[in-house]
Protein backbone atom coordinates (compact mmCIF):
# COMPACT_ATOMS: atom_id res chain seq x y z
CA UNK A 1 0.00 0.00 0.00
CA UNK A 2 2.98 2.09 0.29
CA UNK A 3 4.33 2.47 -3.34
CA UNK A 4 3.15 5.22 -3.99
CA UNK A 5 4.98 7.14 -1.59
CA UNK A 6 2.29 9.84 -0.91
CA UNK A 7 4.82 11.51 2.27
CA UNK A 8 7.55 12.73 0.01
CA UNK A 9 5.89 14.67 -2.08
CA UNK A 10 8.36 17.67 -2.27
CA UNK A 11 5.45 20.88 -2.19
CA UNK A 12 3.23 21.46 0.95
CA UNK A 13 -0.10 21.40 0.86
CA UNK A 14 -1.53 24.93 0.18
CA UNK A 15 -2.96 27.07 3.15
CA UNK A 16 -6.70 26.61 3.83
CA UNK A 17 -8.04 29.20 6.14
CA UNK A 18 -11.00 28.67 8.51
CA UNK A 19 -13.74 30.37 9.30
CA UNK A 20 -13.60 30.58 13.31
CA UNK A 21 -17.42 31.64 13.76
CA UNK A 22 -18.70 29.31 10.86
CA UNK A 23 -16.96 26.23 12.23
CA UNK A 24 -18.07 26.91 15.99
CA UNK A 25 -22.05 27.05 14.47
CA UNK A 26 -21.78 24.66 12.38
CA UNK A 27 -20.42 22.40 15.32
CA UNK A 28 -23.31 23.52 17.83
CA UNK A 29 -25.94 22.25 14.99
CA UNK A 30 -24.77 18.94 15.07
CA UNK A 31 -25.47 18.87 19.12
CA UNK A 32 -29.25 19.80 17.86
CA UNK A 33 -30.37 16.82 16.47
CA UNK A 34 -33.08 14.42 18.53
CA UNK A 35 -32.00 10.87 17.75
CA UNK A 36 -34.95 8.48 18.39
CA UNK A 37 -34.72 5.51 20.13
CA UNK A 38 -34.30 2.82 17.35
CA UNK A 39 -31.52 4.98 15.89
CA UNK A 40 -30.19 5.78 19.22
CA UNK A 41 -29.87 2.08 19.80
CA UNK A 42 -27.89 1.75 16.59
CA UNK A 43 -25.57 4.75 17.24
CA UNK A 44 -24.56 3.22 20.67
CA UNK A 45 -24.08 0.15 19.75
CA UNK A 46 -21.78 1.67 16.96
CA UNK A 47 -19.87 4.39 19.06
CA UNK A 48 -18.99 1.56 21.27
CA UNK A 49 -17.58 -0.40 18.63
CA UNK A 50 -15.38 2.58 17.57
CA UNK A 51 -13.65 2.79 20.99
CA UNK A 52 -10.24 2.99 21.58
CA UNK A 53 -10.16 1.89 25.17
CA UNK A 54 -7.14 3.75 26.54
CA UNK A 55 -4.82 3.69 29.47
CA UNK A 56 -1.55 5.58 29.18
CA UNK A 57 -0.71 6.39 32.48
CA UNK A 58 2.51 5.97 34.37
CA UNK A 59 1.24 3.72 36.90
CA UNK A 60 -0.30 1.19 33.79
CA UNK A 61 1.01 -2.00 35.92
CA UNK A 62 0.54 -5.10 33.71
CA UNK A 63 -2.51 -5.94 36.28
CA UNK A 64 -4.07 -2.45 35.30
CA UNK A 65 -3.76 -3.70 31.59
CA UNK A 66 -4.70 -7.07 31.85
CA UNK A 67 -7.90 -5.18 33.37
CA UNK A 68 -8.83 -3.42 30.55
CA UNK A 69 -7.79 -6.00 28.32
CA UNK A 70 -10.68 -8.13 29.52
CA UNK A 71 -13.00 -5.21 30.42
CA UNK A 72 -12.70 -5.06 25.86
CA UNK A 73 -13.18 -8.80 25.56
CA UNK A 74 -16.01 -8.50 28.20
CA UNK A 75 -17.38 -5.26 28.20
CA UNK A 76 -20.95 -6.36 29.81
CA UNK A 77 -20.22 -9.59 31.94
CA UNK A 78 -23.59 -10.29 31.45
CA UNK A 79 -25.14 -9.72 28.19
CA UNK A 80 -22.97 -10.87 25.49
CA UNK A 81 -24.80 -8.76 22.88
CA UNK A 82 -23.08 -5.92 23.86
CA UNK A 83 -20.58 -4.82 21.27
CA UNK A 84 -16.99 -5.29 21.43
CA UNK A 85 -14.44 -2.13 21.56
CA UNK A 86 -12.22 -1.96 18.31
CA UNK A 87 -9.02 -1.54 20.11
CA UNK A 88 -6.78 -1.03 23.03
CA UNK A 89 -4.44 1.74 23.17
CA UNK A 90 -1.17 1.48 25.46
CA UNK A 91 2.28 2.35 25.82
CA UNK A 92 4.83 0.34 24.05
CA UNK A 93 6.06 -1.29 26.77
CA UNK A 94 2.58 -2.86 27.48
CA UNK A 95 1.53 -4.14 23.94
CA UNK A 96 2.95 -7.40 24.34
CA UNK A 97 1.14 -8.33 27.00
CA UNK A 98 -2.17 -6.77 25.44
CA UNK A 99 -1.59 -8.49 22.10
CA UNK A 100 -1.25 -12.10 24.28
CA UNK A 101 -4.51 -11.56 26.01
CA UNK A 102 -6.33 -10.33 23.20
CA UNK A 103 -4.53 -12.53 20.63
CA UNK A 104 -7.89 -14.55 17.99
CA UNK A 105 -10.50 -11.89 19.75
CA UNK A 106 -10.75 -9.16 16.83
CA UNK A 107 -9.70 -6.22 19.24
CA UNK A 108 -6.70 -4.61 17.93
CA UNK A 109 -3.39 -3.40 20.01
CA UNK A 110 -2.86 0.55 19.57
CA UNK A 111 0.23 1.95 20.75
CA UNK A 112 1.40 5.25 21.05
CA UNK A 113 5.08 6.34 20.23
CA UNK A 114 7.35 8.76 19.20
CA UNK A 115 7.69 10.39 22.82
CA UNK A 116 4.55 10.49 23.74
CA UNK A 117 3.02 13.00 25.45
CA UNK A 118 5.33 15.53 24.37
CA UNK A 119 7.29 14.75 21.33
CA UNK A 120 10.32 15.39 22.32
CA UNK A 121 12.45 13.32 22.22
CA UNK A 122 15.63 12.18 19.92
CA UNK A 123 14.68 11.74 16.14
CA UNK A 124 16.29 8.52 16.02
CA UNK A 125 14.93 7.33 18.90
CA UNK A 126 11.37 8.21 18.26
CA UNK A 127 11.72 6.00 15.44
CA UNK A 128 13.03 3.26 16.99
CA UNK A 129 10.15 3.22 19.83
CA UNK A 130 8.32 2.72 16.73
CA UNK A 131 9.77 0.17 15.30
CA UNK A 132 9.92 -1.33 18.60
CA UNK A 133 6.08 -1.47 19.38
CA UNK A 134 5.44 -2.66 15.71
CA UNK A 135 7.92 -5.68 16.68
CA UNK A 136 5.80 -6.31 19.92
CA UNK A 137 2.97 -6.36 18.05
CA UNK A 138 1.05 -2.86 17.58
CA UNK A 139 -0.95 -3.09 14.77
CA UNK A 140 -1.64 0.42 15.38
CA UNK A 141 0.58 3.31 15.51
CA UNK A 142 -0.21 6.45 17.17
CA UNK A 143 2.44 9.23 16.89
CA UNK A 144 2.81 12.69 18.15
CA UNK A 145 4.08 15.52 15.69
CA UNK A 146 6.70 17.91 16.84
CA UNK A 147 4.09 20.74 17.90
CA UNK A 148 7.11 22.50 18.07
CA UNK A 149 8.54 22.14 14.99
CA UNK A 150 4.77 23.26 13.55
CA UNK A 151 4.58 26.27 16.01
CA UNK A 152 7.88 27.88 14.39
CA UNK A 153 6.76 27.42 10.81
CA UNK A 154 9.56 24.03 9.88
CA UNK A 155 6.25 22.16 8.24
CA UNK A 156 8.81 20.45 6.22
CA UNK A 157 10.34 19.06 9.34
CA UNK A 158 7.16 17.70 10.74
CA UNK A 159 6.06 16.35 7.50
CA UNK A 160 8.81 14.27 6.99
CA UNK A 161 8.79 12.83 10.34
CA UNK A 162 5.48 11.56 9.65
CA UNK A 163 6.89 10.34 6.79
CA UNK A 164 9.39 8.31 7.99
CA UNK A 165 6.88 7.22 11.42
CA UNK A 166 5.01 5.78 8.52
CA UNK A 167 7.61 4.56 6.85
CA UNK A 168 8.64 2.28 9.87
CA UNK A 169 5.35 1.82 10.90
CA UNK A 170 5.73 -0.75 8.01
CA UNK A 171 1.95 -3.06 7.79
CA UNK A 172 0.50 -1.21 11.19
CA UNK A 173 -2.07 1.64 10.79
CA UNK A 174 -0.33 5.14 11.42
CA UNK A 175 -2.80 7.64 13.23
CA UNK A 176 -1.21 11.31 13.33
CA UNK A 177 -1.80 12.99 17.08
CA UNK A 178 -1.53 16.87 16.32
CA UNK A 179 -2.66 17.72 19.62
CA UNK A 180 -4.99 20.31 18.91
CA UNK A 181 -5.31 22.06 22.29
CA UNK A 182 -1.56 23.24 21.33
CA UNK A 183 -2.11 24.47 18.30
CA UNK A 184 -4.00 27.26 18.99
CA UNK A 185 -5.94 28.54 15.67
CA UNK A 186 -8.57 26.24 13.87
CA UNK A 187 -6.04 27.25 10.46
CA UNK A 188 -3.39 25.89 12.38
CA UNK A 189 -5.36 22.73 12.79
CA UNK A 190 -6.31 22.40 9.19
CA UNK A 191 -3.06 22.95 8.46
CA UNK A 192 -1.61 20.39 10.68
CA UNK A 193 -4.17 17.87 9.37
CA UNK A 194 -3.56 18.43 5.58
CA UNK A 195 0.01 18.21 6.19
CA UNK A 196 -0.26 14.71 8.31
CA UNK A 197 -2.81 13.19 5.43
CA UNK A 198 -0.03 14.33 3.02
CA UNK A 199 2.73 12.81 4.44
CA UNK A 200 0.70 9.03 4.52
CA UNK A 201 -1.27 9.37 7.90
CA UNK A 202 -3.91 6.93 8.10
CA UNK A 203 -5.70 8.40 10.81
CA UNK A 204 -4.98 11.90 11.90
CA UNK A 205 -6.23 12.15 15.89
CA UNK A 206 -7.04 15.48 17.90
CA UNK A 207 -5.40 14.96 20.82
CA UNK A 208 -2.89 13.38 23.02
CA UNK A 209 -5.36 13.21 26.30
CA UNK A 210 -2.78 15.38 28.17
CA UNK A 211 -3.47 18.34 27.29
CA UNK A 212 -6.48 20.50 27.70
CA UNK A 213 -8.81 21.28 25.52
CA UNK A 214 -8.88 17.83 24.24
CA UNK A 215 -11.27 17.10 21.52
CA UNK A 216 -14.03 19.57 20.93
CA UNK A 217 -16.75 19.25 18.33
CA UNK A 218 -15.61 22.56 16.00
CA UNK A 219 -11.90 20.60 15.92
CA UNK A 220 -13.65 17.90 15.05
CA UNK A 221 -15.27 19.44 12.34
CA UNK A 222 -12.30 20.98 10.69
CA UNK A 223 -10.63 18.10 10.68
CA UNK A 224 -13.33 16.15 9.19
CA UNK A 225 -13.71 18.45 6.33
CA UNK A 226 -9.64 18.18 5.76
CA UNK A 227 -10.48 14.57 5.43
CA UNK A 228 -13.15 15.13 3.07
CA UNK A 229 -11.20 17.45 0.92
CA UNK A 230 -8.57 15.37 0.77
CA UNK A 231 -10.88 12.42 -0.09
CA UNK A 232 -12.04 14.30 -2.92
CA UNK A 233 -8.34 14.98 -4.03
CA UNK A 234 -6.69 12.10 -3.66
CA UNK A 235 -9.55 9.09 -3.34
CA UNK A 236 -8.11 8.19 -0.35
CA UNK A 237 -9.76 7.98 2.58
CA UNK A 238 -8.43 9.11 5.88
CA UNK A 239 -9.90 7.99 9.38
CA UNK A 240 -10.44 10.13 12.31
CA UNK A 241 -10.03 9.89 16.11
CA UNK A 242 -11.04 12.40 18.04
CA UNK A 243 -9.35 11.58 21.65
CA UNK A 244 -9.89 13.06 25.50
CA UNK A 245 -12.27 14.44 26.99
CA UNK A 246 -15.38 12.09 25.31
CA UNK A 247 -17.26 11.01 28.53
CA UNK A 248 -20.70 10.25 27.92
CA UNK A 249 -22.88 8.78 25.13
CA UNK A 250 -24.67 12.03 24.24
CA UNK A 251 -20.87 13.81 23.79
CA UNK A 252 -20.36 10.97 21.14
CA UNK A 253 -23.33 10.85 19.57
CA UNK A 254 -22.54 14.10 18.41
CA UNK A 255 -19.70 13.20 16.99
CA UNK A 256 -21.02 10.34 15.12
CA UNK A 257 -23.73 12.92 13.81
CA UNK A 258 -20.66 15.36 12.66
CA UNK A 259 -19.16 12.64 10.91
CA UNK A 260 -22.02 11.19 9.01
CA UNK A 261 -23.38 15.22 7.41
CA UNK A 262 -19.87 15.87 6.96
CA UNK A 263 -18.46 12.86 5.06
CA UNK A 264 -21.46 10.74 4.47
CA UNK A 265 -22.02 7.41 6.14
CA UNK A 266 -18.99 5.29 4.62
CA UNK A 267 -16.62 7.05 7.73
CA UNK A 268 -19.47 5.21 10.39
CA UNK A 269 -17.25 2.47 10.30
CA UNK A 270 -14.33 1.57 13.17
CA UNK A 271 -12.08 1.27 10.37
CA UNK A 272 -12.37 5.18 9.63
CA UNK A 273 -14.23 6.47 12.65
CA UNK A 274 -12.26 6.16 16.39
CA UNK A 275 -13.27 7.50 19.77
CA UNK A 276 -10.14 7.53 21.87
CA UNK A 277 -11.37 7.29 25.76
CA UNK A 278 -11.22 5.50 29.23
CA UNK A 279 -14.37 5.96 30.69
CA UNK A 280 -16.46 6.59 27.50
CA UNK A 281 -17.25 2.69 27.25
CA UNK A 282 -18.60 1.96 30.39
CA UNK A 283 -21.06 5.63 29.54
CA UNK A 284 -21.99 4.10 26.45
CA UNK A 285 -22.97 0.74 27.91
CA UNK A 286 -25.18 2.39 30.40
CA UNK A 287 -26.90 3.64 28.17
CA UNK A 288 -27.24 0.78 26.09
CA UNK A 289 -28.69 -1.25 29.29
CA UNK A 290 -30.99 2.20 30.15
CA UNK A 291 -32.43 1.39 25.82
CA UNK A 292 -32.90 -2.45 27.01
CA UNK A 293 -34.39 -1.99 30.52
CA UNK A 294 -36.17 1.29 30.18
CA UNK A 295 -34.42 2.31 33.66
CA UNK A 296 -31.57 4.79 34.50
CA UNK A 297 -28.58 2.97 35.65
CA UNK A 298 -26.03 2.85 38.26
CA UNK A 299 -22.10 2.73 37.71
CA UNK A 300 -22.50 0.84 41.15
CA UNK A 301 -22.94 -2.33 38.58
CA UNK A 302 -20.30 -2.01 35.79
CA UNK A 303 -16.65 -2.69 35.83
CA UNK A 304 -14.24 0.20 36.36
CA UNK A 305 -11.82 0.97 33.38
CA UNK B 1 -46.43 36.38 37.59
CA UNK B 2 -42.93 34.18 38.38
CA UNK B 3 -42.35 30.70 37.12
CA UNK B 4 -40.18 29.04 40.15
CA UNK B 5 -36.83 27.35 38.80
CA UNK B 6 -35.93 24.05 40.04
CA UNK B 7 -32.75 23.38 42.22
CA UNK B 8 -30.18 20.85 40.74
CA UNK B 9 -26.70 20.64 41.48
CA UNK B 10 -26.66 24.18 43.17
CA UNK B 11 -27.87 25.72 40.26
CA UNK B 12 -31.36 27.43 39.72
CA UNK B 13 -32.85 25.55 36.30
CA UNK B 14 -35.45 26.16 34.29
CA UNK B 15 -36.82 22.34 33.71
CA UNK B 16 -35.82 20.76 30.57
CA UNK B 17 -39.07 20.24 29.24
CA UNK B 18 -39.82 24.09 28.99
CA UNK B 19 -43.09 23.16 30.24
CA UNK B 20 -44.85 24.63 33.56
CA UNK B 21 -48.12 24.86 35.25
CA UNK B 22 -49.95 27.52 37.40
CA UNK B 23 -50.89 27.14 40.78
CA UNK B 24 -52.98 29.25 43.22
CA UNK B 25 -53.27 30.81 46.68
CA UNK B 26 -55.75 29.23 49.28
CA UNK B 27 -58.62 32.17 47.47
CA UNK B 28 -57.92 30.17 43.97
CA UNK B 29 -56.13 33.43 42.70
CA UNK B 30 -53.21 32.99 40.23
CA UNK B 31 -50.07 32.33 42.25
CA UNK B 32 -46.95 31.73 40.17
CA UNK B 33 -46.25 29.03 38.15
CA UNK B 34 -44.03 25.91 38.61
CA UNK B 35 -41.93 23.93 36.53
CA UNK B 36 -42.80 21.04 35.13
CA UNK B 37 -40.45 18.93 35.66
CA UNK B 38 -39.29 15.44 33.20
CA UNK B 39 -37.87 12.43 33.45
CA UNK B 40 -34.66 14.73 32.46
CA UNK B 41 -34.85 16.59 34.59
CA UNK B 42 -35.12 13.90 37.20
CA UNK B 43 -32.72 11.90 35.62
CA UNK B 44 -29.66 15.21 35.59
CA UNK B 45 -30.82 15.43 39.62
CA UNK B 46 -29.93 12.38 40.58
CA UNK B 47 -26.86 12.86 38.81
CA UNK B 48 -26.06 15.87 40.71
CA UNK B 49 -26.74 14.19 43.56
CA UNK B 50 -24.47 11.23 43.09
CA UNK B 51 -21.61 13.28 41.96
CA UNK B 52 -22.26 15.43 45.80
CA UNK B 53 -22.29 12.00 47.47
CA UNK B 54 -18.82 11.34 47.31
CA UNK B 55 -18.02 15.09 49.02
CA UNK B 56 -20.91 15.55 51.08
CA UNK B 57 -20.49 11.70 53.30
CA UNK B 58 -16.86 12.51 53.34
CA UNK B 59 -17.65 15.88 55.37
CA UNK B 60 -17.21 15.77 59.18
CA UNK B 61 -19.71 15.13 61.01
CA UNK B 62 -19.07 18.38 62.98
CA UNK B 63 -18.67 20.27 59.14
CA UNK B 64 -22.56 18.73 58.43
CA UNK B 65 -23.96 20.11 61.30
CA UNK B 66 -22.75 23.48 61.28
CA UNK B 67 -24.14 23.86 57.92
CA UNK B 68 -27.29 22.00 59.07
CA UNK B 69 -27.43 25.16 61.75
CA UNK B 70 -26.11 27.67 59.19
CA UNK B 71 -29.45 26.46 56.82
CA UNK B 72 -31.31 27.06 60.73
CA UNK B 73 -30.43 30.33 60.96
CA UNK B 74 -30.71 31.50 57.65
CA UNK B 75 -34.43 29.84 57.10
CA UNK B 76 -34.89 32.16 60.86
CA UNK B 77 -33.75 35.10 58.71
CA UNK B 78 -36.51 34.81 56.41
CA UNK B 79 -39.11 33.69 58.73
CA UNK B 80 -41.47 36.49 57.41
CA UNK B 81 -41.54 35.80 53.90
CA UNK B 82 -41.87 31.80 54.49
CA UNK B 83 -44.54 32.61 57.06
CA UNK B 84 -46.32 35.30 54.77
CA UNK B 85 -46.00 32.53 51.71
CA UNK B 86 -46.87 29.87 53.85
CA UNK B 87 -50.30 32.03 54.48
CA UNK B 88 -50.82 33.21 51.11
CA UNK B 89 -51.11 29.21 49.70
CA UNK B 90 -53.11 27.89 52.72
CA UNK B 91 -52.37 28.26 56.40
CA UNK B 92 -53.71 30.92 58.81
CA UNK B 93 -51.49 33.56 60.48
CA UNK B 94 -51.14 31.76 63.62
CA UNK B 95 -50.54 28.05 61.88
CA UNK B 96 -47.82 29.97 59.69
CA UNK B 97 -45.44 30.81 62.33
CA UNK B 98 -46.00 27.46 63.86
CA UNK B 99 -44.53 25.79 60.86
CA UNK B 100 -41.91 27.78 60.07
CA UNK B 101 -40.84 28.02 63.64
CA UNK B 102 -41.45 24.05 63.58
CA UNK B 103 -39.23 23.56 60.46
CA UNK B 104 -36.38 26.03 61.77
CA UNK B 105 -36.24 24.38 65.29
CA UNK B 106 -36.24 20.82 63.07
CA UNK B 107 -33.05 21.76 61.57
CA UNK B 108 -31.58 22.87 65.02
CA UNK B 109 -32.23 19.58 65.94
CA UNK B 110 -30.60 17.07 63.18
CA UNK B 111 -28.03 19.44 62.82
CA UNK B 112 -27.28 18.05 67.17
CA UNK B 113 -27.60 14.64 65.82
CA UNK B 114 -24.47 14.53 63.14
CA UNK B 115 -21.90 13.94 65.17
CA UNK B 116 -23.66 11.72 67.64
CA UNK B 117 -25.71 9.50 66.31
CA UNK B 118 -22.85 7.17 64.89
CA UNK B 119 -22.00 6.57 68.39
CA UNK B 120 -25.50 5.85 69.21
CA UNK B 121 -26.03 3.51 66.99
CA UNK B 122 -22.56 1.83 66.50
CA UNK B 123 -21.52 -1.16 68.72
CA UNK B 124 -18.70 -2.91 69.29
CA UNK B 125 -19.58 -7.08 68.81
CA UNK B 126 -18.99 -9.91 70.86
CA UNK B 127 -17.57 -12.44 68.65
CA UNK B 128 -16.03 -16.39 69.55
CA UNK B 129 -12.69 -15.89 68.00
CA UNK B 130 -9.36 -13.51 67.99
CA UNK B 131 -11.14 -10.70 66.34
CA UNK B 132 -12.26 -7.04 67.31
CA UNK B 133 -15.71 -6.83 65.62
CA UNK B 134 -17.30 -3.78 65.77
CA UNK B 135 -19.99 -2.02 63.45
CA UNK B 136 -21.36 1.23 62.07
CA UNK B 137 -23.67 3.44 60.15
CA UNK B 138 -22.78 4.73 56.82
CA UNK B 139 -24.87 6.71 54.41
CA UNK B 140 -26.49 4.98 51.76
CA UNK B 141 -26.15 7.10 49.06
CA UNK B 142 -28.86 9.25 46.80
CA UNK B 143 -32.08 8.87 48.73
CA UNK B 144 -35.03 10.08 46.49
CA UNK B 145 -37.75 11.86 48.71
CA UNK B 146 -41.52 12.30 47.80
CA UNK B 147 -43.01 14.99 50.42
CA UNK B 148 -46.79 15.53 50.94
CA UNK B 149 -49.29 17.60 49.21
CA UNK B 150 -49.56 19.77 52.16
CA UNK B 151 -47.32 21.00 55.04
CA UNK B 152 -44.94 22.65 52.24
CA UNK B 153 -42.84 24.04 54.41
CA UNK B 154 -42.01 21.54 57.27
CA UNK B 155 -42.84 18.42 55.29
CA UNK B 156 -39.99 18.80 53.28
CA UNK B 157 -37.93 20.15 55.92
CA UNK B 158 -38.38 16.87 58.59
CA UNK B 159 -37.71 15.11 55.37
CA UNK B 160 -34.88 16.21 54.06
CA UNK B 161 -32.84 17.43 57.38
CA UNK B 162 -32.29 13.74 58.77
CA UNK B 163 -31.40 12.19 55.51
CA UNK B 164 -28.11 14.95 54.33
CA UNK B 165 -27.88 14.96 58.39
CA UNK B 166 -26.56 11.14 57.97
CA UNK B 167 -24.25 11.87 54.65
CA UNK B 168 -26.61 11.15 51.83
CA UNK B 169 -27.64 13.69 49.06
CA UNK B 170 -31.24 13.79 47.85
CA UNK B 171 -33.45 14.24 45.12
CA UNK B 172 -36.47 16.14 46.75
CA UNK B 173 -40.32 16.07 44.52
CA UNK B 174 -42.27 18.62 46.20
CA UNK B 175 -46.03 18.84 46.99
CA UNK B 176 -47.88 19.48 43.50
CA UNK B 177 -50.07 22.32 44.15
CA UNK B 178 -47.96 23.96 46.87
CA UNK B 179 -44.08 23.74 45.79
CA UNK B 180 -43.50 26.90 45.56
CA UNK B 181 -42.53 27.01 49.11
CA UNK B 182 -40.22 24.23 48.43
CA UNK B 183 -38.58 26.65 45.50
CA UNK B 184 -38.01 29.38 48.25
CA UNK B 185 -36.54 26.91 50.66
CA UNK B 186 -34.08 25.87 47.68
CA UNK B 187 -32.76 29.71 48.03
CA UNK B 188 -31.57 29.45 51.81
CA UNK B 189 -29.88 26.28 51.08
CA UNK B 190 -28.22 27.96 48.40
CA UNK B 191 -27.04 30.10 51.38
CA UNK B 192 -26.07 28.02 53.94
CA UNK B 193 -22.69 26.48 52.44
CA UNK B 194 -24.53 23.37 51.54
CA UNK B 195 -22.74 22.21 48.71
CA UNK B 196 -24.44 22.14 45.20
CA UNK B 197 -25.99 18.79 44.37
CA UNK B 198 -26.58 17.60 48.01
CA UNK B 199 -30.28 18.56 48.08
CA UNK B 200 -31.58 18.23 44.42
CA UNK B 201 -35.22 20.39 44.30
CA UNK B 202 -37.94 19.13 41.40
CA UNK B 203 -41.69 20.34 41.29
CA UNK B 204 -43.91 19.01 38.47
CA UNK B 205 -46.77 16.50 37.92
CA UNK B 206 -45.62 13.56 40.46
CA UNK B 207 -47.74 10.90 39.07
CA UNK B 208 -44.80 11.63 35.93
CA UNK B 209 -41.92 11.52 37.85
CA UNK B 210 -42.22 9.12 40.54
CA UNK B 211 -41.81 5.45 38.08
CA UNK B 212 -38.55 7.23 36.63
CA UNK B 213 -37.73 7.83 40.75
CA UNK B 214 -38.36 4.59 41.65
CA UNK B 215 -36.88 2.48 38.76
CA UNK B 216 -33.73 4.44 38.78
CA UNK B 217 -30.54 2.09 39.44
CA UNK B 218 -28.58 5.09 40.99
CA UNK B 219 -30.96 6.08 43.90
CA UNK B 220 -30.41 3.96 47.00
CA UNK B 221 -33.20 4.76 49.48
CA UNK B 222 -36.84 5.93 48.67
CA UNK B 223 -38.81 7.80 51.21
CA UNK B 224 -42.52 8.38 50.61
CA UNK B 225 -44.28 10.82 53.23
CA UNK B 226 -47.71 10.98 50.21
CA UNK B 227 -50.65 9.84 51.09
CA UNK B 228 -51.17 8.14 48.06
CA UNK B 229 -52.13 4.48 47.12
CA UNK B 230 -51.18 4.63 43.84
CA UNK B 231 -47.65 5.76 44.66
CA UNK B 232 -47.38 2.98 47.07
CA UNK B 233 -48.20 0.42 44.87
CA UNK B 234 -45.56 1.67 41.92
CA UNK B 235 -42.66 2.01 45.09
CA UNK B 236 -43.88 -1.08 46.30
CA UNK B 237 -43.57 -3.13 43.23
CA UNK B 238 -40.36 -1.61 41.66
CA UNK B 239 -38.09 -0.83 44.20
CA UNK B 240 -36.50 -4.11 44.62
CA UNK B 241 -34.47 -3.71 40.85
CA UNK B 242 -31.55 -2.41 42.74
CA UNK B 243 -33.20 -3.37 46.60
CA UNK B 244 -33.77 0.33 47.28
CA UNK B 245 -34.64 0.79 51.23
CA UNK B 246 -37.79 2.10 50.71
CA UNK B 247 -40.02 3.93 53.98
CA UNK B 248 -43.28 5.10 53.88
CA UNK B 249 -43.53 7.22 57.00
CA UNK B 250 -47.51 7.67 57.43
CA UNK B 251 -47.93 10.41 60.32
CA UNK B 252 -50.00 13.13 59.29
CA UNK B 253 -48.91 16.20 61.28
CA UNK B 254 -44.94 17.42 60.85
CA UNK B 255 -45.11 19.99 62.90
CA UNK B 256 -45.46 17.41 65.87
CA UNK B 257 -41.95 17.44 67.54
CA UNK B 258 -42.88 13.47 68.34
CA UNK B 259 -41.74 12.93 64.39
CA UNK B 260 -38.16 13.99 64.63
CA UNK B 261 -36.24 11.32 66.17
CA UNK B 262 -32.24 10.38 65.39
CA UNK B 263 -34.00 6.78 64.10
CA UNK B 264 -35.28 9.06 60.90
CA UNK B 265 -31.24 9.38 60.32
CA UNK B 266 -31.23 5.64 60.78
CA UNK B 267 -33.40 5.14 57.60
CA UNK B 268 -30.76 6.48 55.19
CA UNK B 269 -27.85 4.45 56.58
CA UNK B 270 -26.71 0.91 56.67
CA UNK B 271 -24.99 -1.19 59.06
CA UNK B 272 -21.12 -1.73 58.09
CA UNK B 273 -19.43 -4.06 60.04
CA UNK B 274 -15.48 -5.10 60.54
CA UNK B 275 -13.64 -7.83 61.29
CA UNK B 276 -10.24 -6.88 62.46
CA UNK B 277 -8.00 -9.58 63.78
CA UNK B 278 -6.46 -8.64 67.04
CA UNK B 279 -2.69 -8.91 67.86
CA UNK B 280 -1.64 -6.43 64.99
Amino acid sequence: MNSKKTGLQPELPPFVPIDQVGVEERAARFRTRSIKAESKVHALRLALQMVDLTTLEGMDTPGKVRQLCHKALYPHGIDPEVPKVAAICVYPNRVRLARQILEGSGIRVASVATSFPSGMGQPNARIDEVRHAVEEGAEEIDMVISRWAFLSGEYRLVQDEIASVKEACGPSHLKVILETGELGTYDNIRRASDIAMDAGADFIKTSTGKVSPAATLPVTVVMLEAIRDFYFKTGRPVGMKPAGGIRDAKTALHYLVAVKETLGGDWLTPDRFRFGASSLANDLIMQLMKQKSGSYQSADYFSMG
Amino acid sequence: MKTRKLYIGGAFKRSESEHSYPVTDKKQEPLAHLCRSSRKDLRNAVEAARKAFGGWSARSAYNRGQILYRMAEMLEGRREPFIHELEQISLTRQQAEAETDAAIDRLVHYAGWTDKYPTLFSSVNPVAAPYFNFSIPEPCGVAGIISPEDQALIAPVSLMAPVIAGGNTCVLLTSEQMGSVACTLAEVLHSSDLPGGVVNILTGIRSELVPHLVRHLDVNVLILAADDSDMKKEIQENAHLNVKRVHIYEQKDWNKETTQSPYRIMDAQEIKTTWHPVGY
